[in-house]
């Protein structure tokens, strides 16, 4: 059904279609091209946070207030986290959606994002966070779009790794 | 008193505010609200005495995650633009998230009221000092950000005016009060879940 749509139109699709109309980000090179399409498009209020659990804060109060948001980040952002999701995002049952640039595999050139990346799938694990990596152009939709429906359903939030395979990732010109 | 050695040492502070109470001014403001505005209480005492205060539907209590009280109460206010909502914040709590203020100034959004209660030190932790026991200034770091309507509030009469001014002029503005180190008058009850869901029938939200 997505044809030849691009891994970021595609996400900007099902979000649409699943009312999501709130994403806060601190930005990402890899994730540029979905944070241009989103600023584009007037159905969505979308703006940078200072901080990666400043942005988990804003949609934690915009789900309250009856507003479905999603947060975008990088790989070494995510370790800024875990408190937020630990002490409000998990206790308080809020099906806040988290999409991760992953960096610091297929091809890393900076260490800091390497050790991130190794934690980020134990640490969401150990708070029994929903967590999927994506890797393939035709099975983004059916991922992004079961995922929202099950965080709202079960009030839990879910965090969306967007692999290499999938953006491209960043390039080091070695 | 450790605290009260630090209030003394805030006397060359870039302001001259009264030390209030935590308790008092917040029921001073929530006696004020008649138009079911939001209020997020920020962790610790902040919100012990947001719950001593009375309850509220539109009240939340938020147990952890020191610093995203702003950030809650933002998301709060970009959802429903035609309610009021107050953040209360500790100045430890704020000084561990002081991004947030250029967030807010940069969106603007006219129904956000942000209230600092300042005591210069971490008072639940044990009383160690604050950076703006001495030298940082909240209202100053406000204006800074971009919040333009950041004021410290002089003394009871004074908040009373801010905060009214406000909730009818529209934001986003802060208002910083000076208080003692006397521990919250409350216990919140720890259901997180359970406060999540009342705030949000008290919004008027379904999910």
């Amino acid at each position: 059904m997505t044809g030849t749509q691009t891994w970021h139109e595609i996400v900007v699709a099902t979000l649409k279609s699943n009312d999501v109309k709130l994403v806060v980000y601190v930005p990402d090179r890899v994730f540029t091209p979905l944070i241009e399409a989103l600023h584009a498009d007037s159905y969505f209020k979308t703006f940078a946070a200072t901080r990666e659990e400043e942005a988990l804060g804003i949609v934690t109060g915009a789900w309250m207030g009856g507003l479905r948001g999603a947060v975008l980040m990088q790989t070494s952002g995510f370790a800024t986290i875990p408190n937020a999701l630990a002490s409000l995002v998990a206790p308080c049952q809020i099906p806040a959606l988290i999409f991760v640039s992953e960096r610091g595999t297929l091809g890393e050139f900076n260490l800091g994002q390497a050790m991130v990346c190794k934690t980020m799938r134990p640490v969401l694990d150990s708070l029994g966070v929903e967590n999927h990596t994506i890797t393939r152009l035709d099975e983004l939709a059916f991922i992004v779009d079961r995922s929202i429906k099950q965080a709202v359903a079960t009030q839990a939030p879910v965090t969306f790794i967007l692999s290499p395979l999938l953006t491209g990732g960043k390039v080091f010109a070695a | 008193m450790a605290a009260s050695a630090h209030n003394a040492q805030r006397a060359g502070a870039a302001h001259n505010a009264k030390v209030m109470n935590r308790f008092e001014l917040t029921k001073r403001l929530v006696g004020r609200l008649k138009h079911d505005e939001a209020v997020i209480g920020g962790i610790g005492n902040t919100n012990f005495d947001l719950w001593a205060s009375g309850p509220r539907p539109q009240n939340f209590y938020m147990l952890g995650s020191m610093g995203l009280a702003i950030p809650i109460a933002l998301g709060v206010a970009i959802a429903q633009p035609r309610r009021h909502v107050i953040a209360l914040e500790g100045d430890g709590s704020l000084l561990m998230q002081l991004g947030c203020l250029a967030t807010v100034a940069m969106l603007k959004p006219p129904n956000l009221t942000m209230v600092i209660w300042d005591n210069g030190i971490y008072q639940i932790t044990g009383g160690q000092p604050t950076a703006s026991a001495a030298t940082a200034d909240l209202v100053a770091v406000a204006r800074g950000a971009g919040i333009a309507n950041a004021a410290w509030a002089a003394d009871e009469d004074e908040f009373d005016r801010l905060f009214t001014a406000a909730l009818e002029k529209g934001g986003p503005s802060l208002i910083a009060a000076r208080i003692d180190d006397k521990p919250g008058v409350g216990t919140t009850d720890r259901d997180p879940v359970r406060i999540r869901a009342d705030f949000m029938t008290g919004l008027g939200v379904r999910r």
